[in-house]
């Protein structure tokens, strides 16, 4: 760099507001005039919204059942104890009755909940193949590493869908049966099984292979079923439209859940005679126990609920605002003695100083 | 200054070399160089206060949240059966550090400012904490970690008990990996930004836009890389098709964010307000003083030019060996001030 004596200003920076880091800026300041009134506001208004949450999860109605079938919790003990130790375990049925003393206002929603079941885990979440599941005939034969060992089959066909995830299908079913007169005949209340999972997995997601001759079942051959299904993804149901990859039950159950206790959608109560929700009576429901949960320490459980504004029944928005609200509160006002204590010290010092 | 200071220039931890008469090497070899002596008092009182200040804030920032960021999974090992399964979409962890929280640290770095320079020059006090490291040490690092392990427990609880065993307002699933992972980033994203306009006191309209534009460039990224065309294009690497379409309409989740954020920022907030006035550090007086000073504008005060003969100094004299010391201070060798009672001798 030659250094020379050159004309005043030449090796000057430039003098522009951003250069020389005068830029026009906002400098808020911290104040107490800020700060308390800010808490107060904000603690009253989330007490305000704690109570519209907390009574608004308090009047939802839930009804649950755990029908795992341990010894002693009912007739479902019978099928538990049947299929202990063997696998598959075989077919068996079990009833749970129950009586609703009022209306329980619908829609109502059936719910299916298992416990101590780790979807969340991550080696069992990885073993999915989404490029099958979206439909894609060259995936459809060549599944994904990830997917093992729920890959290929003991013969050696790939198996569509692939992985520990579509293995563990939950296949336990709910039929619903209302008593309207005491001693009369039970009558089936109709279960709405259809578009219960998200919009965008059954419609956009999940697709099944191009048919081949108009049949899924030949757009399948040269596959194999996970090995713990009964039957083909094909055939999961009778109705075209909800059978293949986008059977309602398998994609619900394809959205793996956050916890190990997670509640999954069987279906919705809400036609015909039930509208406006299950009048009160006598009612059972009669459940296929297929599935297995005692070798994990799980449980099942059956839900019955109305949804709000909010989902489900909850609590813990109502009563977390709650209590943040009433620390805010809380906080603003020691705050403010703190304040009030030490700015008079503070004049004090500034006063003898 | 001549070449044989260049030593004394590179062993120190900031070197200054002045440009003048005597050549450029030392100046060549200091870490700044600039013309005139005068120039040294702006470098430290206030561009190496504002350093030292800009790099404090930036280091504590950087630390918390990337603490938060990670401890997220310390609390979900609980829950997954110690998996090792993460609370975010892959590519979240991607873009966080990279695209989502970049721009504004370096908005923080480069124009963050708590006094201007001219109250800098005025109040040369506030220098002191730089030099006994005041701002960045073990203690505000441990605060830096306490504060990100409360915002982790935070983030991870008040998802998750927004969640558990909860459904959407029609009905269908709310409580699965993929909402809860798009709960946690949105919340984390929003903690992180708050924090950092927190932590700002100078806002640019530059801190503005790299603030408030990340945050609204995270949510166009999201919508992108959630939605229908890009997750059928690469099924198996974009996965979350429609989360952000299926969960960003649910009020719970707006209120879950609220309340995550406020919960993390409250401590953050009330140890600001609360610190200078119960536990004030020197500088901490000299602000109230700056800041009295903001809100009273000094009055004007009429001068009258008075006229005295300069003291100012033409002459500097520098010895190596002890002895002028003592002759010059004592005031022996300056012009005395003519004593105007006397300027006229009056005789007696």
């Amino acid at each position: 760099m030659t250094w020379s004596a050159t004309a005043r200003g030449a090796h000057q920076p430039d003098n522009t507001a951003f250069t020389q880091q005068r830029l026009p800026a906002w400098q808020p300041l911290l104040s107490a005039s800020i700060t308390l009134p800010l808490f107060f506001c904000a603690g009253l208004a989330f007490i305000g919204l704690g109570l519209g949450l907390y009574y608004s999860s308090n009047g939802i109605k839930e009804l649950e059942y755990d029908y795992t079938g341990n010894p002693g919790t009912g007739n479902c003990s019978v099928c538990a104890a049947e299929g202990q130790g063997r696998a598959p375990p075989p077919n068996c049925s079990c009833a749970w009755y129950f009586s609703l003393p009022e209306l329980f206002p619908g829609p109502v929603y059936l719910y299916y909940e298992l416990t101590n079941f780790y979807q969340n885990n991550r080696r069992y979440g990885v073993s999915r193949d989404d490029a099958q599941l979206s439909g894609l005939p060259s995936a459809l034969h060549h599944p994904v590493n990830e997917c093992a060992p729920y890959q290929f089959s003991a013969a050696g066909l790939p198996i569509a869908p692939c992985g520990a995830i579509a293995n563990s299908l939950f296949n336990d079913s709910f039929s619903l049966w209302h008593q309207r007169r005491p001693g009369g005949p039970y009558v089936e209340v109709p279960l709405d099984r259809a578009a219960i999972a998200w919009w965008t997995d059954y419609h956009v997601k999940f697709r099944n292979p191009p048919l081949v001759n108009g049949s899924l079942a030949l757009a399948f051959r040269g596959t194999a079923p996970p090995p713990n299904w009964h039957r083909p993804v094909y055939e999961l149901s009778p109705d075209p439209n909800n059978t293949g990859f986008i059977n309602q039950d398998f994609v619900v159950w394809m959205r793996t859940a956050a916890l190990p206790t997670f509640r999954k959608l069987y279906a919705r109560i809400r036609q015909g005679n039930y509208t406006a929700g299950l009048p009160r009576g006598a009612y059972r429901v009669n459940i296929t126990y297929n599935y297995p949960v005692r070798v994990f320490g799980g449980h099942k459980l059956i839900i019955f609920s109305n949804i709000s504004w909010m989902g489900g029944k909850n609590p813990f928005l109502g009563i977390a605002y709650l209590v943040v609200g009433s620390l805010c509160i809380l906080m603003g006002f020691v705050m403010l003695v703190v304040y009030i204590r030490y700015q008079d010290q503070n004049d004090e010092d500034d006063d003898d100083e | 200054m001549g070449a044989n200071d260049v030593s004394m220039i590179k062993a120190a931890h900031i070197g200054v070399g002045i440009s003048g008469q005597e050549g450029m090497q030392a100046m060549l070899n200091s870490d700044f160089a600039f013309s005139q002596f005068c120039y040294l008092q702006r470098l430290l009182l206030v561009h190496g206060r504002w350093s030292y200040n800009r790099m404090c804030k930036f280091l504590s920032y950087f630390f918390y949240k990337n603490f938060v960021f990670t401890l997220v999974h310390f609390w979900y090992a609980f829950f997954n059966g110690f998996s090792a399964q993460a609370v975010y979409d892959t590519w979240f962890i991607t873009c966080y550090n990279l695209i989502y929280t970049s721009l504004p640290v370096l908005g923080l770095s480069l124009f963050e400012q708590d006094v201007n320079e001219t109250w800098s020059l005025h109040f040369p006090e506030l220098y002191i904490p730089g030099q006994h490291n005041l701002y960045f040490n073990k203690k505000e690092f441990v605060k830096c970690l306490i504060h990100g392990i409360y915002s982790s427990f935070v983030l991870f609880f008040v998802p998750m008990g927004t969640i558990y065993n909860s459904e959407r307002s029609d009905g269908k699933d709310i409580s699965d990996i993929q909402t809860f992972c798009l709960i946690v980033q949105t919340s984390l994203i929003w903690m992180v930004t708050v924090q950092i306009a927190l932590k700002t006191t100078y806002w640019t309209m530059i801190s503005h836009f790299f603030i408030w534009g990340s945050l609204g460039f995270y949510f166009c990224i999201l919508f992108f890389l959630y939605s229908d065309g890009l997750c059928l294009m690469f099924p198996s690497i974009f996965q979350f098709l429609g989360v952000a379409r299926n969960t960003m309409n649910q009020s719970q989740i707006w209120l879950s964010l609220i309340l995550s954020v406020i919960l993390c920022v409250i401590p953050a907030f009330g140890y600001q307000f609360l610190q200078p006035l119960v536990w004030p550090v020197n500088v901490d007086k000299v602000f109230d003083r700056i800041n009295h000073c903001k809100t009273r504008p000094p009055q004007v005060r009429v001068r009258t030019k008075l006229k005295h003969p300069s003291l100012r100094r033409s002459a500097y004299a520098f010895s190596h060996k002890q002895g002028f010391g003592a002759l010059i201070t004592s005031g022996k060798t300056t012009k005395t001030k003519p004593n105007k009672k006397n300027s006229f001798p009056v005789k007696k």
